[in-house]
C-alpha cells in the first residue's frame, strides 16, 4: 500500500477565477483555509462547504471539495440536512453578517442551540457588500449607507454574544488577515464536536473600509485586542502591561495596569474557556473602553445533535431487530377477505 | 328528458337497503373521534366496506356546549362498494344540544337520533341557541328519537371503579358506542383490547370504560327501544379478496414514502414543521426508525425544506411536508432544488385557505400554487392522490420521479384524505418494481452537469465519493461544465433543458385511463385528488340508469399523460368538479383549448354524491 500522498494548498484550490474585489478580506481567509485543509485529518472527499448568499458565500466555488452555494440565510438549515444525511461528512458553513444574522438569524439560533456538528464561519464586515453597501445588523450606529443616508439608528448585534445566547458550545473570534491567529482557532473549531461558531472580522475595502483598523494596525492593536488563552491571565497592551480585573461591586471588568496602584498579576482575571458567564462578558467587550477579545471565548464539549439522533436510531433498531417492511404493514388489526 | 326522476329513485333505493351513514357528534372533549375510530375497526372486521370522515374544530378544547366546538366522526358502511363518507345521515348520535343543532340538517327524514338527555340542560340549550328543549317540544317529530339519560347511566355503570365524577362522565362515549354497536351487531372485543392497551397504566380507567361499553350494549339489548329500532343486518361487502387493514391517507402516505425509499434503495430524510393537517405524517414516520428514515422537526417551514435539500445533496432522499401556507414559505428553496436539479419530495396536505383559513377542513385549492407558485420558470412534476389507500402508490411514484429525474416533486393530498380511513388491501412490496438509484462513482469524464441522455436527469454524485468533488448552487451553471455562467445563450439552453426534462416525464408515466365509462361519448367528468369518491359514486349511479357519462381521474397534473388531450377531445362535454374556484378546469381549457365546464365547492366539506349527480343532470338537461 502506498502511503496517502500529502495534499497541499493547491489540492484545495479550484480552477475558478476568484471574483472578490481587490483587497477584500475574503482573499486572506480563503488562503488561510486552503492552507489549513491539508493539515486536518479529514479526507478531501468528506469535506463539504455550504454557504448562503452574499460576498462571503461565493467561498465554496473556490474550494476543491464538495460545495453547495445555497440561498440567502439558509446555509445552517441546509448544512443540518447534509450532516443528518451522512454524519461522516465534515461540514463547514460560510456566512456573513447579513446572511447569518439578519435573513438567516432564526436558522443560526437553532443550529447553535441544537449543536449540529458544523464549523460555522461568519465573515463580519458590518455591511451588505453584494447588494452595494446597505447597513447590516452588525453596523455601528450612525453608519451612512445608501439605505441610511443620515446614519443608521438601530443597535448592532454582537455575533459572539448572539451565539452564546443561543447556546453555542464553541465560540471564537479572529481576524481576516491574521493567518497565524486564525489557523489555530479554526483547528480548534474543527476539532470541536458540535456547532463551532467563529466570527471573523473582515474588511470590506469598497463599502466599509478600515472599520477594523483599530484592532489590526500595529500602533493600536496592542491596546485594542485581548488575545485569549485558556488558563492565562487576561493581559493586553504593549508588553502585556494592562489587564482586566473583575470588579465584584459593579459585576464588570475594569482595565488596570500592572504595577500601578498596587495591581499585581494576582488581580488579573484568568481565562477559563468553560466558564459561560466569563465568555459572555468577554464577548461584550468593545473599544474604546475595553480591548476586544480574540481567540476561543467558550468551549464546552457536549454531545452533538446528529450523534444523538443516530444514537436513538441505533437503540430503536437494537430493540426492534431486523424488521420486514411487509410485516409492519400487516401489524395491528387486519382481516382477510376470501 | 327524464333523467332526473329516474336517477333520484335509484339513488334513494340504493342507499336504504345496503348501506348506512352514521355520525357521532359531541363536544371536542367528548371523545367522538375515539368512538368513531373504534366503531370503524369493528365495522371493518365485520366485513363491510367503509369510508370515514372525521370532522373536528380547530380549537383543541372549545368551551363545553359551544356550537363551534362540535367534533364529529362520520362513517359510511355497507355491503356495496363504498368510496365516500356518504351524503345524508341515517343515524345521528348527539352528546349535547350543540351537536344536534349543527348536525340535524344532514339527517334524512325519518332518520334515527340518539341523544343524551342529561346534556340537554338549560345552560347547554341556551348555549346552542335553543329556546325550548327539542327533545320535548315535538320539533323532532319527523325523526325517530332515542332519548336516554346517558350520563346518569354511565355514572352508575362505572361506580364500582371509584372514579371521580369528572372521569366517570368521560366514559359516556364508550357507553354510547356500546349501544350503537348493538344496533349494528358489531363485535366489542377489539374495542375492549384497545381500551386495555390505551389505559395500560391506569387499569381502573380501562375497566370503567369497558364497563360503560358493555352497559350501553346491554341497555340496548334489554330496553324497550322505540318501534322500528332494531338491529341492522348489513351483509358483508363483495370486495377484492386479500388481507385488509384500515388506513388513513396519512398512514398510507407515510408507508408509501418508506416503501419508495426501499424501492429506490436509498434512505429517506424527512424534515418538517408542525402544521395542521399535515403533522401526522411526521408523527408516523418518527415511529419507524427501524427503517432507513431519519425525521427532523425543523425550526420553521423554510428550514424544513432546506434540510431536506441538504439531505438530498448529501445522498439521501430529502422529503418535506406541509400544508398550503407552509408550502408558500418553502417556495424559494423549492426553486433552488429545481435549479440545482436535486431530488426532493414535497407533500402538501391541503386545507381551506387563504392564510390560516380553515386549518382542519379540506379543500383542493393549492393546485395553482403547485403548478405555478414559485418565482421564474420553476417547473416541477405535480401528482395527486385520490383516495386514502392511493396515497401509498402516489408516494412511491413521487419518490420514483424525484430520484429518476433529479427534480423536486410536489405531491398533493388534502385534509380529507389525510384523516379519512378506508379498508386497505395491504400491498406486498415484493410485487413492486424497484427503481434503484445509481450514484455516480467514476471520476473519469465526471462533471456535475452530466445528464442521462434519455431522462435528461442530472448526475447524482454524493459527498464522500473520492474524485467527484464538485460545487453546485443557485447561480446559473454552464450546460457542459457546471461552472458559474452568466452567458445569455447558456441560460436559454439551461432553461430549455430543465423544461424538456420535466415535460419529458410524460413519456415515463402511464397513459391516462378512464376509470368508468367509455373512452369517448357525451360527457366526461374529469377530477383530481380526493373528489374521486363522490365522482365515482355519482357516475356509477347515473351509468346504472343508462346515462352516457365517463369518469376520468388525473393523477399526473404536471406533466399530463401524453394521451390526455386526445382522450378529452373524444367527449362532447367535459365537467370538472373541484373543491376550489376552478383551477384544473382553467389549465385544461388553456392547454387543450376545450370548453370544459366547472363545478366548484369551497365549504371545507367534501362533495356529496348528490351534488355531482345534480350537476351532471343539469348539464345534460341543458343539452337536450
Amino acid at each position: 500500500m502506498n502511503a496517502p500522498q500529502k495534499l497541499t494548498l493547491k489540492d484545495f484550490s479550484t480552477d475558478q477565477e476568484v471574483r472578490w474585489c481587490p483587497g477584500c478580506g475574503d482573499y486572506a481567509i480563503l488562503k488561510t483555509i486552503q492552507k489549513l485543509m491539508p493539515e486536518l485529518d479529514t479526507p478531501k472527499e468528506n469535506t463539504v462547504f455550504v454557504s448562503g448568499i452574499g460576498c462571503s458565500s461565493r467561498f465554496p466555488y473556490y474550494m476543491e471539495t464538495y460545495g453547495f452555494h445555497t440561498i440567502h440565510g439558509r446555509a445552517p438549515a441546509i448544512a443540518t440536512g447534509v450532516k443528518l444525511s451522512n454524519p461522516e461528512l465534515d461540514v463547514w458553513v460560510i456566512t456573513g453578517d447579513g446572511d447569518g444574522l439578519s435573513i438567516g438569524g432564526n436558522h443560526m439560533l437553532h443550529v447553535l442551540r441544537r449543536n449540529v456538528d458544523l464549523q460555522i464561519l461568519l465573515f463580519n464586515n458590518e455591511i451588505y457588500g453584494l447588494t452595494k453597501g446597505q447597513y447590516s445588523p452588525t453596523s455601528q450606529v450612525g453608519t451612512r449607507s445608501p439605505s441610511t443616508p443620515d446614519g443608521s439608528v438601530d443597535l448592532p448585534l454582537r455575533p459572539c454574544t448572539f451565539a452564546l445566547g443561543a447556546g453555542a458550545r464553541f465560540v471564537a473570534r479572529t481576524i481576516d488577515t491574521e493567518a497565524k491567529h486564525m489557523t489555530p482557532v479554526l483547528k480548534r473549531a474543527h476539532a470541536h464536536k458540535g456547532a463551532s461558531f467563529v466570527e471573523i472580522y473582515q474588511n470590506c475595502p469598497v463599502y466599509n473600509d478600515g472599520i477594523f483598523d483599530y484592532i489590526k494596525d500595529k500602533k493600536s492593536a496592542a491596546d485594542s485586542r485581548l488575545v485569549l488563552a485558556h488558563g492565562e491571565p487576561l493581559l493586553f497592551g504593549v508588553d502585556n502591561q494592562k489587564g482586566l480585573r473583575f470588579n465584584a461591586a459593579s459585576l464588570q471588568f475594569e482595565v488596570v495596569t500592572l504595577g500601578e496602584a498596587g495591581v499585581t498579576l494576582e488581580d488579573i482575571m484568568v481565562h477559563d474557556e468553560t466558564n459561560l458567564v466569563l465568555a459572555q462578558m468577554l464577548a461584550a467587550l468593545s473599544t474604546p473602553d475595553f480591548p476586544e477579545a480574540v481567540g476561543v471565548l467558550y468551549c464546552k464539549q457536549e454531545v452533538s445533535y446528529e450523534s444523538s439522533v443516530y444514537e436513538q436510531i441505533k437503540t430503536v433498531r437494537a430493540k426492534k431487530g431486523v424488521v420486514d417492511f411487509n410485516e409492519v404493514l400487516r401489524q395491528g388489526h387486519t382481516w382477510t377477505v376470501s | 328528458m327524464s333523467v332526473v326522476e329516474k336517477t333520484s329513485e335509484v339513488v334513494a333505493a340504493d342507499l336504504a337497503v345496503s348501506a348506512v351513514v352514521v355520525r357521532f357528534a359531541g363536544d371536542s372533549g367528548d371523545g367522538m373521534q375515539l368512538t368513531g375510530s373504534n366503531f370503524t375497526e369493528a365495522t371493518a372486521l365485520h366485513g363491510n366496506d367503509l369510508a370515514t370522515f372525521p370532522d373536528f374544530p380547530a380549537e383543541i378544547r372549545a368551551p363545553a356546549g359551544a356550537t363551534f366546538g362540535v367534533s364529529a366522526f362520520q362513517i359510511y358502511f355497507g355491503s356495496e362498494e363504498v368510496s365516500t363518507a356518504g351524503d345524508d345521515l341515517d343515524v345521528l348520535v348527539v352528546m349535547n344540544p350543540a351537536a344536534l343543532i349543527t348536525n340535524l340538517k344532514d339527517l334524512l327524514p325519518g332518520g334515527l337520533i340518539i341523544a343524551d338527555s342529561d346534556a340537554f340542560t338549560d345552560k347547554n340549550l341556551a348555549r346552542a341557541g335553543y329556546k325550548a328543549n327539542p327533545l320535548e317540544d315535538g320539533s323532532l317529530d319527523g325523526y325517530r328519537v332515542i332519548i336516554i339519560e346517558i350520563t346518569k347511566r354511565v355514572i352508575a355503570a362505572v361506580e364500582p371503579y371509584g372514579l371521580s365524577h369528572k372521569f366517570a362522565v368521560r366514559c359516556k362515549n364508550m357507553w354510547t358506542l356500546g349501544l350503537v354497536m348493538w344496533l349494528f351487531d358489531r363485535d366489542r372485543s377489539i374495542t375492549v383490547g384497545n381500551l386495555e392497551k390505551k389505559f395500560a397504566s391506569k387499569p381502573e380507567i380501562a375497566q370503567a370504560n369497558i364497563a360503560a361499553l358493555n352497559s350501553g350494549h346491554s341497555y340496548a339489548e334489554t330496553a324497550e327501544l322505540p318501534s322500528g329500532v332494531e338491529v341492522y343486518q348489513i351483509p358483508r361487502a363483495q370486495v377484492k379478496p386479500g388481507l385488509y387493514r384500515n388506513a388513513t391517507g396519512s398512514d398510507a402516505l407515510a408507508y408509501g414514502l418508506i416503501a419508495g425509499g426501499r424501492l429506490a434503495n436509498i434512505p429517506i430524510t424527512f424534515a418538517s414543521y408542525p402544521i395542521t393537517p399535515a403533522s401526522s405524517l411526521l408523527h408516523t414516520l418518527a415511529q419507524h426508525k427501524e427503517f432507513d428514515v431519519v425525521t427532523f422537526q425543523a425550526e420553521d417551514e423554510i428550514a424544513a425544506v432546506c434540510a431536506a435539500i441538504g439531505a438530498s445533496f448529501g445522498g439521501t432522499l430529502g422529503v418535506t411536508s406541509s400544508s398550503g401556507p407552509g408550502i408558500s414559505l418553502k417556495g424559494e428553496a423549492i426553486s433552488l432544488a429545481s435549479a440545482t436539479e436535486l431530488p426532493l419530495v414535497i407533500v402538501n396536505t391541503q386545507r381551506g385557505g387563504p392564510s390560516t383559513g380553515l386549518p382542519t377542513k379540506t379543500e383542493q385549492s393549492d393546485l395553482n400554487q403547485a403548478l405555478f407558485g414559485r418565482h421564474a420558470d420553476t417547473i416541477l412534476p405535480v401528482i395527486a392522490s385520490s383516495t386514502p389507500s392511493d396515497c401509498f402508490d402516489v408516494a412511491i411514484e413521487a419518490v420514483r420521479l424525484a430520484t429518476q429525474f433529479s427534480t423536486p416533486v410536489l405531491l398533493l393530498s388534502d385534509g380529507y384524505l389525510a384523516n379519512a380511513s378506508e379498508p386497505w388491501l395491504v400491498p406486498d412490496l415484493t410485487q413492486f418494481e424497484a427503481f434503484p438509484v445509481q450514484f455516480e462513482t467514476d471520476p473519469e469524464g465526471f462533471s456535475p452537469a452530466n445528464r442521462n441522455p434519455e431522462t435528461l436527469s442530472r448526475v447524482w454524485a454524493k459527498p464522500g465519493t473520492p474524485g467527484l468533488e464538485h460545487r453546485i448552487g443557485g447561480i446559473e451553471k454552464d450546460y457542459d461544465t457546471g461552472d458559474i455562467s452568466y452567458d445569455a445563450d447558456n441560460h436559454q439552453k439551461m432553461t430549455n433543458v430543465r423544461k424538456a426534462k420535466i415535460d419529458g416525464i410524460a413519456k415515463f408515466i402511464p397513459a391516462q385511463t378512464v376509470s368508468q365509462g367509455p373512452t369517448s361519448g357525451q360527457l366526461a367528468i374529469v377530477g383530481w385528488g380526493s373528489t374521486y369518491g363522490p365522482i365515482h359514486q355519482a357516475v356509477k349511479r347515473l351509468r346504472a340508469v343508462g346515462v352516457d357519462v365517463s369518469h376520468i381521474h388525473i393523477r399526473y397534473l404536471m406533466p399530463f399523460p401524453e394521451n390526455l388531450g386526445e382522450l378529452l377531445s373524444g367527449y362532447e362535454r367535459i365537467l370538472v368538479p373541484e373543491m376550489n374556484t376552478g383551477q384544473l378546469v382553467e389549465v385544461l381549457r388553456s392547454k387543450f383549448l376545450i370548453d370544459a365546464k366547472r363545478l366548484n365547492k369551497v365549504s371545507g366539506q367534501p362533495f356529496k354524491i348528490r351534488e355531482i349527480v345534480d350537476a351532471i343532470e343539469s348539464l345534460l338537461g341543458e343539452s337536450s
